[in-house]
This record gives C-alpha cells, sequence and structure tokens, in this order.
C-alpha cells in the first residue's frame, strides 16, 4: 500500500511544472554541461557569456543580484574581478555635502541596472519592461532550454499571424508575440579565440552564464548532494539490517 | 486499556538477546550520530558572517586627496577609522614623548608604517565612543590628537592616551599601503 | 512508574523531583505496542520529524529573512546567495513542507482504511484534523513571505474568499489584509503568525499523542489488543524501526532537496510581487490543490467557499458518519473498494486543481467534488448499515501464529502466548 501511495504522490508532483507549462512552443531541448547529479558550470563558455551579456544585453537587463566579487565562479582572479568592477560607474554618497556622487566600482558592488527604476526603463522600452536576468533562468519552466530557444526563435511570422508595430515574433514566447527586438544574429560579439559566435554558440553561452546567475550554489549543491545520498543510501541499507536483526524474534 | 508488562516483552540487558548491542544496531547509532553532527554543522556556521559581510571586512581609500594637516573618516567593518595626514611638526612631537609618560607605551615608528599618515580605529577604548579631532575647528584635547567628549579621553599625535579614563591607545587597523595613493585597510 | 530504577544517581535524583525519565521511558520505552504493526504506522513519526526539521529550519532562516515588502524578495535571495549554507537551509524548509504534507496525507489515508477514527479513537483523529488545519494555514502564509508572484497573487485569492461571506465579508477582507490590498501590513502579520503557528501545532501534537497512549495505537486488523502477547514495547522494536523510517524519509528528501529543488515550486515565484500584473495560471501549492478543484467546481462564490471549508468539515464528523464495528478495511471488502475510489478520486482532484478551469476540467472537478462528498455523506453511512463484512479474527496473537496475518482466518487453534 506504501508503494503505491509513494510511487502515485511522487510522479504527480514531479510532473506537475510540466503540466503547468502549455501552449503550441517550440522548445528546443539540449545537453546542457550543468544537468543531470554530477553537472557543473562550462567557466569559459560563462566567462564568454558575461562578455555577451555586457556588449549586447546590459543595455536594457540590469542583473542587480550579481555582486563582481561573485564572478571568482567564473574563474576570475582578484585582480582581474577589481578590473572588470572599476571599468563600471556606481552611484555612492551621500557625500558631506548631502549629495549622491559617482564613483568606479569595486568587487563588493553589484552590477548597476541600465535604468534607476521600472517606469524609467517602461519609458525607453515603449511600455515594455526589460525584466533583471539575475534570476530569469529559474523564473521561467524549463529555464535553459526556454531562453535558448527564445533566443533562437525569431523567425518571420507565419503566413496569417499580424504582428503589432512594436513586436516581433517569436517562436519559443508565449504567445509568440515579443517586445524586444532579435538580440542576435551571429557575430554579434567578437569572442577572443576561434569560440562559437552565431547565435546558437553566442545564446549556449549567455545560457550558461544566466544559469549560474540563477543558482551560483548549483555545484555545491550537486556534489554535497551525492555524498548525502551515499551516506543515506548506506544508512537506509544498515538501518534496514538492524531493524531486521532486532525483530528477529518476532519474527 | 493498554497494559505495562514486563514478563513477555524481551528484557533489555539481563537476558542474552541476540540483537540488542549488535555491531549492526550500534552502527545504525553510529551513523545516525555522524549525520546528526553533519547536519548540525552548518546550522551553526550560517551564524558566521556571510558572504557580503565579508566582501566589505577590507577597503582600498585613496589618499591623495587629503592635504597635510587634514584628516578624513572611512567607514571599515561598520567602524569609523581615522586617516590623518599628519605635519611634519605632529611627527616630531609623536616621536619625542618620553615612553615613560605612556599609559600605553608604544614608540610612534610602530603605529605607523609611514609616518606622515596616520591609520586609527576611531573608537575611544574607554568605552566607546568617536572622539573629536576629525574636522577643522574640532577640539583636540591638550595634546593636538583627538579628545573623546564623553568621559575626557585625550589622545596625542600619534593617537596615544595621555590623560582621561581610557586604559589603551586607539587601535590600529592592519592596513599596507598598495601605492603611495591607495591604502587597503583590513 | 516510581518502579523504574535507573542506573545514573543523577537520573534519579531528577526524576525523583521532575519524573521526566520516568515518562519518557512509559511513553517511549516500555510502551506497549501492537506487534502487528505495519509500514504504514511510520508517518507519525515522521510527521513529527517533519515538524522538527520545519522548525529548526526555520528559526535559522528567519535570522536572515526581513519581512518587508521592499526587501523580503531579496533578503531571501541573499540567503540563497551570501549567508553561509543559506542555499541548503531554504531549500531543506521549502521542500520539507511538502514532504509534511505527503507524510501527512499518507498518514490520514492510513487512519482512513484501517478505521482508526472509529471509538475510542474519535477525538484522537479530530485533533488530527485540526493539525491537518493548522498545517495548511502555516503553509499558506509561509508561501507568501518570499514575496514573489505566486505568494502574492496566491495570498490575493485566497484572502479574498473571505469577501464571499454576507454582509461583514468585505470588513473581514480588510482586517485580514490590514489595508486595501494585500500588502506590507499583510506581509508583516503573516510572518509574526507563521512563526507562532508551529509551535501551536507542536502543542496540539503533544494532546495528539496523549490521545494516542490512552487506548494505544490501532493496528492492521482493527482489533483491540488483548493482552501481553499482543504487544510488544516500543523500545527497541518501533525506535528501530522508526530510525529505519526516517533513513528512507530522509534519502528521499536529500535527493530533491539537492537535485531536483525546485521541481514541486512554481517558477513564477522567482519573480519579485507585482501588484500589476496577474500571472497567467494562479496555481496554489500543490498540497491545496485538491480543495482549490473543490472551490472552483462551484459557480457560486460563497458556495464554493462554504464547500470547500465543507470538505474539511466533513472528516471532523467521519467518525459519526461510519459506524460499522468493523475498523480495518482487510474485513470490509465493499469498503475496500470505495476506499480505493476516494483515493484515485483525490489524486484526480489534485490534478485537476492545477488545470485553469475551462472546457472538460470543469466539468470533470464537478464529478470528482460531488464524489468526494458522496463518498462521506452517503456511501459510509449506507456501508457501514448494510455491508456484510468478512469475519474477523479473535485476536492479533492468532493470525501471526497462523503465519499468513492478511487472510482472515475464523477461529484456529487456541491462543497461545508469543515468545
Amino acid at each position: 500500500m506504501i508503494k503505491q501511495f509513494s510511487i502515485v504522490m511522487i510522479s504527480l508532483f514531479l510532473t506537475a511544472p510540466a503540466m503547468a507549462a502549455g501552449g503550441d512552443v517550440e522548445l528546443q531541448k539540449r545537453d546542457w554541461s550543468f544537468s543531470g547529479p554530477f553537472g557543473t558550470f562550462d567557466k569559459a563558455s560563462m566567462q564568454r557569456g558575461f562578455q555577451a551579456y555586457r556588449e549586447v544585453c546590459a543595455g536594457c537587463h540590469g542583473m542587480k543580484l550579481i555582486a563582481f566579487r561573485n564572478f571568482a565562479d567564473l574563474g576570475y582572479n582578484n585582480d582581474e574581478i577589481k578590473a572588470i568592477a572599476a571599468e563600471y560607474e556606481v552611484q555612492d554618497g551621500p557625500n558631506d555635502d548631502g549629495e549622491m556622487f559617482m564613483r568606479p566600482g569595486i568587487a563588493a558592488d553589484r552590477i548597476p541596472s541600465p535604468y534607476a527604476n521600472d517606469n524609467a526603463a517602461r519609458a525607453s522600452n515603449n511600455g515594455a519592461l526589460p525584466p533583471d536576468l539575475s534570476l530569469i533562468a529559474k523564473a521561467r519552466g524549463n529555464g535553459p532550454d526556454y531562453l535558448f530557444s527564445l533566443l533562437a526563435g525569431y523567425k518571420d511570422a507565419p503566413g496569417g499571424t499580424t504582428v503589432p508595430d512594436g513586436m516581433y515574433y517569436n517562436a519559443a514566447y508565449p504567445g509568440h508575440l515579443i517586445a524586444m527586438p532579435q538580440p542576435l544574429y551571429g557575430e554579434d560579439v567578437t569572442y577572443s579565440g576561434d569560440a562559437d559566435d552565431s547565435i546558437e554558440g553566442i545564446s549556449s553561452d549567455l545560457v550558461q552564464f544566466l544559469m549560474w546567475a540563477a543558482e551560483p550554489k548549483m555545484e555545491v549543491r550537486k556534489r554535497i548532494g551525492v555524498a548525502a545520498v551515499f551516506f543515506l543510501g548506506i544508512f537506509v541499507v544498515v538501518s534496514y539490517m538492524a531493524k531486521r536483526r532486532v525483530w528477529a524474534d518476532v519474527h | 486499556m493498554a497494559e505495562s508488562d514486563t514478563n513477555k516483552n524481551p528484557a533489555k540487558e539481563d537476558v542474552q538477546e541476540p540483537g540488542r548491542r549488535d555491531f549492526i544496531v550500534v552502527a545504525t547509532y553510529a551513523m545516525a550520530g555522524l549525520g546528526a553532527a553533519a547536519v548540525a554543522w552548518p546550522l551553526i556556521d550560517q551564524l558566521n558572517p556571510a558572504a557580503d559581510t565579508l566582501a566589505l571586512a577590507n577597503i582600498e581609500v585613496d589618499i591623495s586627496k587629503i592635504a597635510v594637516g587634514q584628516s578624513i573618516t572611512v567607514k571599515w567593518r561598520g567602524k569609523p577609522v581615522f586617516i590623518r595626514h599628519r605635519t611634519a611638526d605632529e611627527i616630531v612631537r609623536a616621536n619625542a614623548t618620553d615612553l615613560d609618560d605612556l599609559r600605553d607605551p608604544q614608540i610612534d615608528t610602530a603605529r605607523a608604517e609611514k609616518p606622515e599618515y596616520l591609520v586609527l580605529v576611531g573608537v575611544c577604548t574607554h568605552l566607546g565612543c568617536v572622539p573629536l579631532g576629525q574636522k577643522t575647528g574640532e577640539v583636540r584635547g591638550d595634546y593636538d590628537g583627538w579628545f573623546c567628549p564623553c568621559h575626557g579621553s585625550h589622545y596625542d599625535t600619534s593617537g596615544r592616551i595621555r590623560k582621561g579614563p581610557a586604559p589603551t591607545n586607539l587601535e590600529v587597523p592592519p592596513y599596507n599601503f598598495l601605492s603611495d595613493s591607495v591604502v587597503r585597510i583590513g | 512508574m516510581s518502579a523504574n530504577q535507573f542506573k545514573s544517581p543523577v537520573v534519579r535524583w531528577i526524576d525523583h523531583r521532575l519524573p521526566v525519565f520516568s515518562m519518557l521511558h512509559h511513553t517511549a520505552h516500555d510502551y506497549p505496542t501492537p506487534k502487528n504493526l505495519n509500514y504504514m504506522w511510520n508517518f507519525g513519526s515522521l510527521a513529527g520529524l517533519s515538524l522538527a526539521i520545519m522548525i529548526v529550519t526555520g528559526i535559522v532562516l528567519a535570522m536572515s529573512y526581513t519581512a518587508h515588502v521592499d526587501y523580503a524578495f531579496d533578503s531571501v535571495e541573499r540567503i540563497m546567495r551570501d549567508v553561509n549554507h543559506g542555499w541548503m537551509i531554504r531549500y531543506i524548509h521549502m521542500n520539507t513542507a511538502s514532504f509534511f504534507f505527503i507524510v501527512i496525507y499518507l498518514h490520514m489515508f492510513r487512519g482512513l482504511y484501517y478505521g482508526s477514527y472509529k471509538a475510542p479513537r474519535e477525538l484522537l483523529w479530530m485533533l488530527g484534523v485540526v493539525i491537518f488545519l493548522l498545517m495548511m494555514a502555516t503553509a499558506f502564509m509561509g508561501y507568501v513571505l518570499p514575496w514573489g508572484q505566486m505568494s502574492f497573487w496566491g495570498a490575493t485569492v485566497i484572502t479574498n474568499l473571505f469577501s464571499a461571506i454576507p454582509y461583514v465579508g468585505e470588513s473581514i477582507v480588510t482586517l485580514l489584509w490590514g489595508g486595501f490590498s494585500v500588502d506590507n501590513a499583510t506581509l508583516n502579520r503573516f510572518f509574526s503568525l507563521h512563526y507562532l503557528m508551529p509551535f501551536v501545532i507542536a502543542g496540539v501534537v503533544v494532546l495528539h499523542i496523549v490521545a494516542l497512549h490512552r487506548f494505544g495505537s490501532n493496528n492492521p486488523i482493527g482489533i483491540d489488543t488483548k493482552g501481553p502477547q499482543d504487544t510488544i514495547s516500543f523500545h527497541p522494536y518501533y525506535t528501530i524501526k522508526d530510525v529505519f523510517g526516517i533513513a528512507v524519509f530522509l534519502l528521499l528528501l536529500a535527493m530533491v532537496v539537492f537535485f531536483f529543488p525546485n521541481a514541486m515550486g512554481h517558477p513564477d515565484n522567482y519573480i519579485p510581487a507585482n501588484a500589476m500584473q496577474t500571472p497567467a495560471h494562479i496555481v496554489p501549492e500543490w498540497y491545496f490543490l485538491p480543495f482549490y478543484a473543490i472551490l472552483r467546481a462551484v459557480p457560486d462564490k460563497l458556495g464554493g467557499v462554504l464547500l470547500m471549508f465543507g470538505a474539511i468539515a466533513v472528516l471532523f464528523i467521519l467518525p459519526w458518519l461510519d459506524r460499522s464495528p468493523v475498523r480495518s478495511a482487510r474485513f470490509r471488502p465493499l469498503f475496500r473498494i470505495f476506499f480505493w475510489l476516494f483515493f484515485v478520486n483525490a489524486i484526480a482532484l489534485g490534478y485537476l486543481g492545477g488545470k485553469p478551469a475551462e472546457g472538460i476540467y470543469v466539468i470533470l472537478s464537478r464529478v470528482a467534488t460531488a464524489w468526494y462528498f458522496l463518498h462521506f455523506l452517503a456511501i459510509l453511512p449506507i456501508l457501514s448499515m448494510f455491508e456484510i463484512t468478512k469475519p474477523l479474527p479473535k485476536s492479533i496473537s492468532e493470525p501471526v501464529l497462523k503465519g499468513n496475518s492478511k487472510r482472515a482466518g475464523p477461529l484456529g487453534a487456541g491462543l497461545e502466548p508469543a515468545e
């Protein structure tokens, strides 16, 4: 009886999120290096993703939960982090005159957002609000696949679909009409070395970076998880054997 | 009504009953203890400073704009830090002090890596007020350093206690000069 | 009780003045328990463990959480990113909440199947329903605290339900909100109450266990224990069995926490709350889905609210709806069929609660809701009057001696005490 209960219950809520996502959106499923119980982030790809974010996305999208000191996860050392931070201007203050002022960033600062607030963002984007990307990979069902499909999903609208002014057709976006113009066309970012700079290549790098940004602790989580499941697996066996031993005289 | 029974239930230690102190049972409880300790540690460690707090454990300060004779105050680990660009006269007086006159004897060169710049934690060692003397026009006390208005402690041009209830000199935080114009505190 | 001889003089000194050791010994050590309990009896201790985990992780989280609309969401992200091991404590807290409900539902279904709610355990059952209600309130308020989109809109939808009450409904909602919509006042009071309720639950759990110990546990064949031959001491038999159960529970919990931590949640709650924009589909957490389905099944707002609360109220009066003198479904073949139908229907209600209220889902929800109430209000009373049950064994020890405790053999050889 227990088995029946458990199997039904567990399979029910593991499929619940999939059941909730709907529509006829096209989702391209990819193999991500961070998938699975032993998944890890691809540091080189994340660095390229950060570069792509800075050059393509940061004009409209903030990432205010990420601090420059977090970039140690991407493989940058302290001096590199200081240098990256110093390229940004952040607001500080008030000074002794009571005024706010701008100063170069330090490692402890968070990435400054392009707009002072949501209203300013909407005013500059025809009323649409470009979301902050810190958590976007967790804030959408099937996050990584969805984001990849979205970036690569701009195509001509199928016959019969009217696309209003200021909107664009996207195969992966729910409802298919998105306010963001196509951000990538290929070769949008000049990578050092011979990394793939096609739409797929850049999108893949961005997804690595964004997945890390949404959950920087993922690698630690999976590492501890392997140890915990291993330990508990043994504990299940040992405790069962102990139970049978103690109950031997009753059975 | 459930009855208590000591006859039928297998006894514990006094009868040769297999299964009580068996290795496998002991192993189970040992693993449980290990597991409990493994769980307890993160719950205690989370009390320690978080990453964003640790990120502000040290700061870098540009001291190039401090004119001779001027002081600035910066915040470090939630406390004020005084950085004074001392005049030649202040340095001479700090060095000329007889150590016997000091409640907490320390020579000036032990308190300043570069004599022109004094870096001190601006918290009175008596009961924790912030001494005066940073801003132009503020009282500096009888020894021309700092004066704590709460209970009347006087510090000299090296930040050492000269008069009043404070027991020790103003604390010198860990610091080093990254260049002639930047000092890293902490 | 004072007959207990402890070896340590320190323990004896304390126990003489405050008999806590004697009490523990009587309650959890020597305590006579039916010898034939199966694993469906593990869920009580697992529920207690879940409560303990929730309280410990919750108190720790509260050290870093800020209950203000401008800071709540970011404070949770700070826990996830900056606080040492914060991500783990947070994921454990939110997933153990789900596991708590899994365990409690299995615990309740055990009670339904084996007739644990029947005399003399009616009050034990009702205390359990009280705990269930408190759990639902605690979980509801807890989900609001991260201040994501689902937090905010779930709070808005559920608190708005009370406006269905005639005459005073609107005033009650304003009172609950502390304002004209779900806002900072609401969040603050939800934090205070969410911190408080688990301790109220703990208190009711103590009453629940006291009530349990009055007559002892029920057992799979539903027959009262007749004497020491039918029982064994709680320690070491059920302590080690509970340890095994806990091991399995923790293994499953670890698999979810470390590898699928967001599987039972909703992605929209990683979007900060926005009062100006409603998510496409507002869904409560999965453990509320059956009741959500019942709520939406009724086209009338007040009717839906009444029926949703009625679904829990009907649990309270269950001991008086099912009056069959036979407790366990093992000896009630017809009841057993309807029990499984009810179980499937409950799963269906949960599934339908997560679907949009459109098309065929509406009809199915109404059928499933009707069946839910039909089961309690019609089927059970009728069954208890007319069902022909299988013959009961004479005692617990008897089928065990026969070697096959599933079949209800009639008499059999005389009662021999178990060794």
